[in-house]
C-alpha cells in the first residue's frame, strides 16, 4: 500500500480522516439544526455551500476523498485483520474483555456507508444533477435560493425514511464512541490528554447523532404540516 | 586412554599465584588472548540461554566469536533464571553500610560454610559492581528512590543492604536483559540460535570438546554441531527431587553428559532447600511454588507452643488467630536471636523440619509453618499514622496504613499466594514449607571455569564453584551473570589460543558418527521399550527416594537405603517405562524420559556423595554430625575439600578426587548465627 | 469433581487438526489447570493413547511458556494469571471446558496445543535491545539518576513475559501490546533514548512482516494480559513511530 506500509501508518490514516470526518459532521450538523430554528438560515448557508466555489471545488472532493478513503480502508485492515488469525476459534468470548461497539466497527461502519448511499441518493445526487445536468452551477436564472427548506421537509415526509435514518444514527452514535476517542490513542496521546477528552468524545458520540435523529423526527412530525412556510 | 594415566590425574584449580585480591587482574593480564582476527574463524557452542549461558553467548559474540545457542525452551527468554524473586548482590555499598568486595567475599563464603574455592567467590565480589553497571547501561529497570538512585535491600544471612532488586521480578529484569543482548548478537549474525533444541551427547575428538548431539524438540532430527569449545550452562539439577521450584523442563542431563564423558561431578549432595515455599496439597503436585527470601524481612515464622494447639489447626478446629501471642513459638528468633528470622537459607529450613518433624505442623499434612506479617502491619501502620500525624492507636487506622506498606513491598507476592492458596495473607498468616530450590554442587571446574575436559567448559548454576555448601540469597544471579558476562569470555581465551589454526572442525568424523550412533541407539531403546508405566510415575519416586533419604537430613543407614532402592527403581524403569509416540516427531514424553534416565544416575551419585561426607555442613546435614543443642557440626580436620566424583563406566562406582580447600584470607570459623 | 474436555488435536503443522472430547472423574479442585491436564495425559499414556501437547514450564507464571485459550478466552477467565496459575476451583462439577491452541498466521501450531512464537524473537532481535557491549567499562549504575516514576513505569512495561494472551484474545491478532511494552521500557530510560527512532521503527516493521493484525484499539489485550501490561504502552509507541 505505498507510502502506507506500516500498520501504525495506516491506523493514524483511519484515525486523521474519522477526525476529519467528525469535523465535517460538526459542520453538517450546524447548518441541519438551523432547519429547526430558522428555515431561512437553513436556506441561506446550505446555498453558499452549494454554490461557493471553494467549497464545491476544493472541499466537496477532499470530502468524497476522506469518505471513501476511510471506508475502503476500513474494508482493507478488516480483511488483514481477518487472515492474521488464520484458524478461527470454536469458542471466543470477545464480550468478556472488549465493548461490543470496539469489536464491531466494521458492522456500525457498514450501515454508516449503507447509510450514506441512500442519503446520497436523496439529496446529493439530485443536488448534482440540478447543478451539472441542469446546469444551475453555471446558470444565475436556474438558482432558486429558497429550495432547501422544502426539499429537507419533503425528505422526512414518509415516516420508512425517518426509521431508517434514525437506526442509523444510532449505529453512528456507537461508530463515534469508539472511533472518536480511539483515534487519539492511536495518534499517540498521552493518558492524560485522552482522559479529559475521553468525556467530550463521549459526549460527542451520543449528542451529534442524537441530534440529527432530533432533527429528523421534528420535521417528520412537525413541518410538514406547515409546508409551505410562511 | 590407558587407566593408568586417569588413576594419576591431579585435579589442578589453576588459581592464580599472588595476593587475593590481585589475582583476578594479574590473571587477566597474564592469560593469552585470541586476536580479532581469529575469533572470526573459531566456533563455540553454549548449551543453556539463562543468566549465564545467555549472558556467555551474547559477550563471546560480541567478542567476535562465532556462537551456536541451545535452548530446550521455545525461546532463549524463559530460562529459568527468569523466576529468580529477590534480587542480586553487589558489593556496591551505595548504602554506606560498611559493605566492601572483601565483606561481600566473607559473607559468601561463611555462608558456604567454608566448602567454596576461595579465589572464585573473591573473583565473583570483585566483579559484582561491574553486573550492575552492565545491567543498568542495557535498561534493566532495576528500583530506585525517589532521589532517582537505585535502591537495596537486605537478604537472609547478611548484615548489610546489598541487594539490588527489581520488586519480586529481578531474575525476570536480567533474564531480559541478557536476552536483549543475545538478540542484538542474534540480529547481527554473530549467534545462531537453535531454541527447542536439546543437547543430547557431548563430542571428543582427541581428548578435546568438539561438539554436540543434539534433537530438535519439534522434529525430532539428530543433529550434529561443531565447535572449537563447549560451554555449558545448563543450570541446576534440582528436578532430581521431582517436586521442586525449578521449571517442569529444567534438567541435569547436559551437565551429567559431559560427565559421563571425563567432566568431574563436584559436590552433588549439596542442595539448597528454600525455607519459603508454598507447602505441598496433594499427590498430584506437579511443582513448587517459591517466596521470596524477602518476606523473611518482615515476616515472622511460627508454629504453636502446644502440641494440642498444632493438632486443633491441623484439622481446621483452631485457625492461627486463635492462639494467643505468648503461646506461640517463633522458633528462629528464639534459637537464633542475632539473626532471627533472617539467618541462612539451610538454617531456617532445618528449624521448619524440626518443628514439623515433632508434630507442630499447622496444614493437613502436617508439613508447613506460618509466616505471619502481622507485627509487621502494626509496625508499619503505626509509623505511618505517625508520619501523617493520625491516631496511632486506632487499630483500624493502623492496620490499613500498615497493610498500604506491606503491600507496596510484597503486593505481587501476596497476590501470587492467594491465587495459589485461595487464603488472604493479608488476614491469615501465611503457610509455608521448604522446598528444593538451588544446588550447589555441579560439574567441576578450575580457575578457568573449565572442567575436566579440555575444550569443556561450564557456568552458572552448573557447576559447583561459588556457593560451597549453601547459597546466601540473591547470589544466584550474580554467579550467572559474573560467570557469563566477566569471567568465561576472558578465560575461554586461553585455551582457545591454541586453537587459531585448526580450521572449521568437521562433523563428519567418526567420533561424530560414533556419538550420534549412540543417541540414536539411546533413543531407540526408550522409544521400543514396551513397558506400561509413564516416565512421570518413575520420575515421582524417584523424588520421593531422593526427598525422604537425600533431603533436608540425612543419615548412614537411609542412604545406604537409598543407593539400593535408587539402583531397583532404575532397572524398573529401564525394563518398564513406556514413552508413547515415535522418535522422530515432537513427543515430550520421549524428552522426558531422556530427562529422567539421567536423573536416576544423578541420584545415585547424590546418595554416595551424601554417604560419603559425614560431617554436616550447609546444605548437607549428617544427623550423626550435630551439636547437642541440634545445630549442624562441620568437620573442618576430615572434610575440607571438594569432592570431584569421576565417572568410571559404573555409575554405581564413581571414582573420588580431593581438591583441597585452603583458606589464606580468612579465618575458618564455625557458623554461628546465634 | 467432573468435568469433561474439549480438547485441540492437531498431530503437526502440516495436518488438519480436530477437537476430541474426554471426560475427566474425581478432579481435585485444589489442582492447577496444567496439573488436570498432567492427569489427563496420565490416563492417555496408561490406555496407550498419545498425550495432549501442551506449551508449559515454570508453572508458576513468569517464563511465559505456558498458554492455551480455555473456554473462549486466553488464559482462561481469571484476570492476570497465566494458565498455569489458573486451579480447577474455578470450574464447576459437570463444566465442558474446550481448550484451543492460541490462534494467529503468526503463531502457526506445532502439535496439539503448541504454538510456535518465534515471531516475537525476531520482533526482539529486529530492535528490542540497547546496543551496550558487555565490555565492563560502562558508567556507574548511579551516574544518570532516573526519576522514580518513570523507572516504575519502565519496570511495568517490561513485566511482560511474552506468553502471547495480548495476541490470541485479540480479535485481529495484532501484536502492538507485545511491542510496544518493549518500546515503552526503553523509550522510558536514558539509556534507550539514542536509537529510540531507530527501534521503534525496525520492530514495527517486524510486527508487520510477521503477519500480525491491525490495533483497533478494543483494549482486549490488556484485560487478557496476565501481567496487566497497560495499554499506554500502545499510545507511547505510536507517539514514538511517529515523532520518529
Amino acid at each position: 500500500m505505498g507510502i502506507l506500509k506500516s500498520s501504525i501508518l495506516r491506523k493514524v490514516a483511519m484515525a486523521l480522516s474519522g477526525l476529519f470526518l467528525v469535523v465535517f459532521l460538526i459542520q453538517h450538523f450546524t447548518i441541519n439544526f438551523s432547519s429547526v430554528i430558522s428555515p431561512s438560515t437553513f436556506n441561506q448557508w446550505s446555498h453558499f455551500m452549494g454554490y461557493h466555489g471553494l467549497v464545491q471545488f476544493v472541499l466537496q472532493p477532499i470530502l468524497i476523498f476522506g469518505i471513501v478513503f476511510h471506508f475502503v480502508m476500513g474494508f482493507i485492515l478488516e480483511i488483514q485483520n481477518k487472515k492474521s488469525r488464520g484458524v478461527p476459534y470454536a469458542q471466543f468470548k470477545g464480550s468478556k474483555n472488549a465493548s461490543w461497539v470496539s469489536r464491531n466497527m466494521i458492522i456500525s461502519g457498514g450501515v454508516v456507508l449503507l447509510f450514506l448511499v441512500l442519503h446520497f441518493i436523496d439529496f446529493w445526487i439530485p443536488e448534482m444533477e440540478h447543478k451539472y445536468v441542469e446546469g444551475s452551477m453555471f446558470n444565475a436564472e436556474l438558482i432558486d435560493e429558497q429550495r432547501y427548506y422544502e426539499e429537507l421537509v419533503h425528505k422526512f415526509e414518509p415516516y420508512w425514511r425517518v426509521i431508517v435514518y434514525v437506526l442509523s444514527f444510532v449505529f453512528l452514535s456507537m461508530h463515534l464512541y469508539h472511533g472518536f476517542s480511539s483515534s487519539f490513542q492511536t495518534l499517540g496521546l498521552k493518558n492524560s490528554v485522552k482522559k479529559s477528552l475521553l468525556l467530550v468524545t463521549r459526549a460527542f458520540a451520543i449528542v451529534i447523532p442524537l441530534g440529527f435523529i432530533v432533527i429528523a423526527l421534528y420535521h417528520h412530525l412537525f413541518s410538514v404540516h406547515h409546508l409551505p412556510y410562511p | 586412554m590407558s587407566t593408568a594415566v586417569k588413576t594419576e590425574f591431579q585435579l589442578s584449580s589453576g588459581v592464580p599465584q599472588g595476593p587475593l585480591s590481585e589475582k583476578w587482574t594479574t590473571h587477566k593480564s597474564n592469560i593469552r588472548l585470541v586476536s580479532p582476527a581469529n575469533k572470526m574463524n573459531i566456533d563455540i557452542i553454549v548449551v543453556g540461554t539463562g543468566l549465564a549461558g545467555g549472558s556467555a553467548a551474547a559477550t563471546l559474540a560480541e567478542l567476535g566469536y562465532n556462537v551456536k545457542a541451545f535452548c530446550f525452551q521455545d525461546s532463549a527468554r524463559r530460562a529459568h533464571s527468569i523466576a529468580a524473586q529477590g534480587g542480586i548482590n553487589a558489593a556496591k555499598n551505595y548504602v554506606g553500610d560498611g559493605d566492601s568486595i572483601y565483606r561481600l567475599f566473607y559473607d559468601t563464603i561463611k555462608g558456604g560454610d567454608y566448602r567454596a574455592r576461595e579465589a572464585n567467590v573473591y573473583r565473583l565480589a570483585e566483579v559484582s559492581s561491574n553486573i550492575i553497571d552492565q545491567c543498568v547501561a542495557q535498561g534493566v529497570p532495576f528500583a530506585r528512590d525517589y532521589g532517582g538512585l537505585l535502591d537495596n535491600r537486605s537478604f537472609g544471612g547478611v548484615q548489610v543492604s546489598r541487594t539490588f532488586y527489581a520488586k519480586g521480578q529481578t531474575g525476570q529484569q536480567l533474564q531480559l536483559g541478557c536476552y536483549s543482548a543475545l538478540n542484538r548478537q542474534i540480529a547481527r549474525g554473530k549467534v545462531n540460535m537453535y531454541s527447542r533444541h536439546e543437547m543430547m551427547e557431548l563430542v571428543i575428538i582427541d581428548g578435546k570438546a568438539r561438539g554436540i548431539i543434539a534433537r530438535d524438540l519439534i522434529t525430532g532430527e539428530i543433529q550434529r554441531h561443531s565447535a572449537h569449545a563447549v560451554v555449558i550452562a545448563s543450570g541446576g539439577y534440582g528436578n532430581v527431587f521431582y517436586l521442586s521450584t525449578n521449571a517442569m523442563g529444567s534438567n541435569v542431563s547436559a551437565g551429567w553428559k559431559i560427565h559421563k564423558k571425563g567432566a568431574f561431578f563436584a559436590n552433588p549432595c549439596f542442595t539448597q532447600i528454600h525455607p519459603t515455599c508454598i507447602p505441598v496439597s496433594g499427590d498430584y503436585q506437579s511443582k513448587l511454588t517459591l517466596m521470596s527470601e524477602s518476606l523473611r524481612n518482615d515476616g515472622r515464622i511460627w508454629v504453636p507452643k502446644k502440641l494440642e494447639d498444632a493438632q486443633a489447626i491441623r484439622k481446621g478446629k483452631k485457625s492461627p488467630e486463635d492462639i494467643p501471642e505468648n503461646q506461640r513459638d517463633y522458633f528462629l528468633e528464639r534459637r537464633y536471636p542475632a539473626f532471627g528470622n533472617l539467618v541462612p537459607r539451610d538454617v531456617a529450613s532445618r528449624a521448619a523440619k524440626e518443628r514439623c518433624d515433632a508434630g507442630y505442623g499447622v496444614n493437613v499434612t502436617g508439613d508447613a509453618v506460618f509466616l505471619d506479617f502481622q507485627s509487621a502491619i502494626e509496625r508499619y501502620g503505626k509509623e505511618q499514622a505517625h508520619l501523617k500525624g493520625l491516631d496511632e492507636n486506632n487499630p483500624e487506622v493502623t492496620m490499613k496504613l500498615g497493610r498500604e506498606v506491606v503491600q507496596a513491598k510484597y503486593g505481587n507476592l501476596f497476590q501470587m499466594y492467594e491465587k495459589i492458596v485461595d487464603q488472604n495473607p493479608y488476614v491469615t498468616p501465611m503457610k509455608i514449607y521448604p522446598a528444593v530450590h538451588y544446588t550447589m554442587g555441579g560439574v567441576w571446574v578450575d580457575y578457568n571455569l573449565m572442567t575436566t575436559i579440555p575444550g569443556c567448559f561450564c557456568i552458572g548454576e552448573a557447576n559447583f564453584s561459588d556457593h560451597g555448601a549453601n547459597r546466601l540469597g540473591a547470589s544466584a544471579l550474580m554467579q550467572g551473570l559474573a560467570d557469563g558476562y566477566f569471567v568465561l569470555p576472558y578465560t575461554i581465551g586461553d585455551y582457545l589460543a591454541d586453537d587459531i589454526r585448526t580450521g572449521p572442525i568437521s562433523i563428519d568424523s567418526k567420533e561424530f558418527e560414533k556419538a550420534e550412533q549412540h543417541v540414536q541407539s539411546q533413543i531407540d531403546e526408550l522409544i521400543h521399550q514396551k513397558g506400561s508405566k509413564s516416565v512421570d510415575y518413575f520420575h515421582k519416586k524417584l523424588g520421593r527416594l531422593i526427598w525422604d533419604y537425600c533431603g533436608m537430613s540425612r543419615n548412614e543407614k537411609g542412604l545406604r537405603e537409598a543407593v539400593e532402592k535408587i539402583k531397583e527403581l532404575h532397572q524398573d524403569f529401564q525394563k518398564n517405562v513406556f514413552v508413547p509416540g515415535r522418535a522422530n516427531e515432537y513427543n515430550e514424553e520421549l524428552a522426558k524420559a531422556c530427562r529422567v534416565a539421567d536423573f536416576f544416575e544423578l541420584g545415585l551419585l547424590m546418595a554416595i556423595d551424601a554417604l560419603d561426607r559425614t560431617e554436616s555442613c550447609g546444605g548437607h546435614f549428617r544427623e550423626e554430625s550435630q551439636t547437642p543443642q541440634g545445630e549442624a557440626r562441620r568437620d573442618d580436620e576430615h572434610f575440607m575439600y571438594v569432592a570431584a566424583w569421576e565417572y568410571t563406566g559404573k555409575p554405581t562406582s564413581p571414582k573420588l578426587h580431593k581438591e583441597e580447600l585452603i583458606y589464606h584470607d580468612i579465618e575458618v570459623k564455625s557458623r554461628s548465627y546465634k | 469433581m467432573n468435568i469433561k474436555l474439549k480438547i485441540w488435536r492437531q498431530k503437526n503443522a502440516a495436518s488438519k487438526g480436530k477437537f476430541e472430547k474426554y471426560a475427566l472423574n474425581e478432579i481435585n479442585p485444589e489442582m492447577s489447570f496444567l496439573e488436570m491436564l498432567d492427569v489427563l495425559n496420565e490416563q492417555l499414556i496408561s490406555s496407550g493413547e498419545s498425550p495432549v501437547a501442551f506449551d508449559h514450564d515454570c508453572r508458576e507464571g513468569i517464563c511465559g511458556t505456558c498458554s492455551l485459550f480455555i473456554n473462549g478466552r486466553a488464559h482462561g477467565p481469571d484476570r492476570f494469571v497465566t494458565t498455569c496459575q489458573l486451579h480447577m476451583r474455578r470450574f464447576k462439577h459437570g463444566d465442558t471446558i474446550t481448550i484451543e491452541p492460541f490462534r494467529a498466521k503468526a503463531f502457526p501450531v506445532i502439535k496439539d496445543l503448541v504454538v510456535d512464537r518465534t515471531s516475537f524473537d525476531r520482533i526482539q532481535q529486529s530492535g528490542g535491545f540497547i546496543s551496550v557491549n558487555t565490555s565492563g567499562n560502562t558508567q556507574d549504575a548511579n551516574a544518570i539518576p532516573i526519576p522514580k516514576e518513570d523507572a516504575d513505569l519502565s519496570f511495568e512495561a517490561a513485566a511482560c513475559i511474552g506468553c502471547g494472551a495480548c495476541v490470541a484474545a485479540c480479535k485481529n491478532a495484532s501484536a502492538m501490546l507485545f511491542v510496544s511494552a518493549k518500546v515503552s521500557q526503553y523509550a522510558l530510560l536514558p539509556q534507550g533514548q539514542v536509537e529510540s527512532k531507530r527501534r521503534v521503527k525496525n520492530m514495527v516493521a517486524q510486527m508487520d512482516e510477521e503477519g500480525f493484525g491491525n490495533c483497533t484499539n478494543t483494549g482486549a489485550c490488556e484485560i487478557e494480559c496476565p501481567k496487566g501490561i497497560s495499554l499506554e504502552n500502545i499510545a507511547r509507541m505510536n507517539r514514538e513511530f511517529l515523532l520518529g
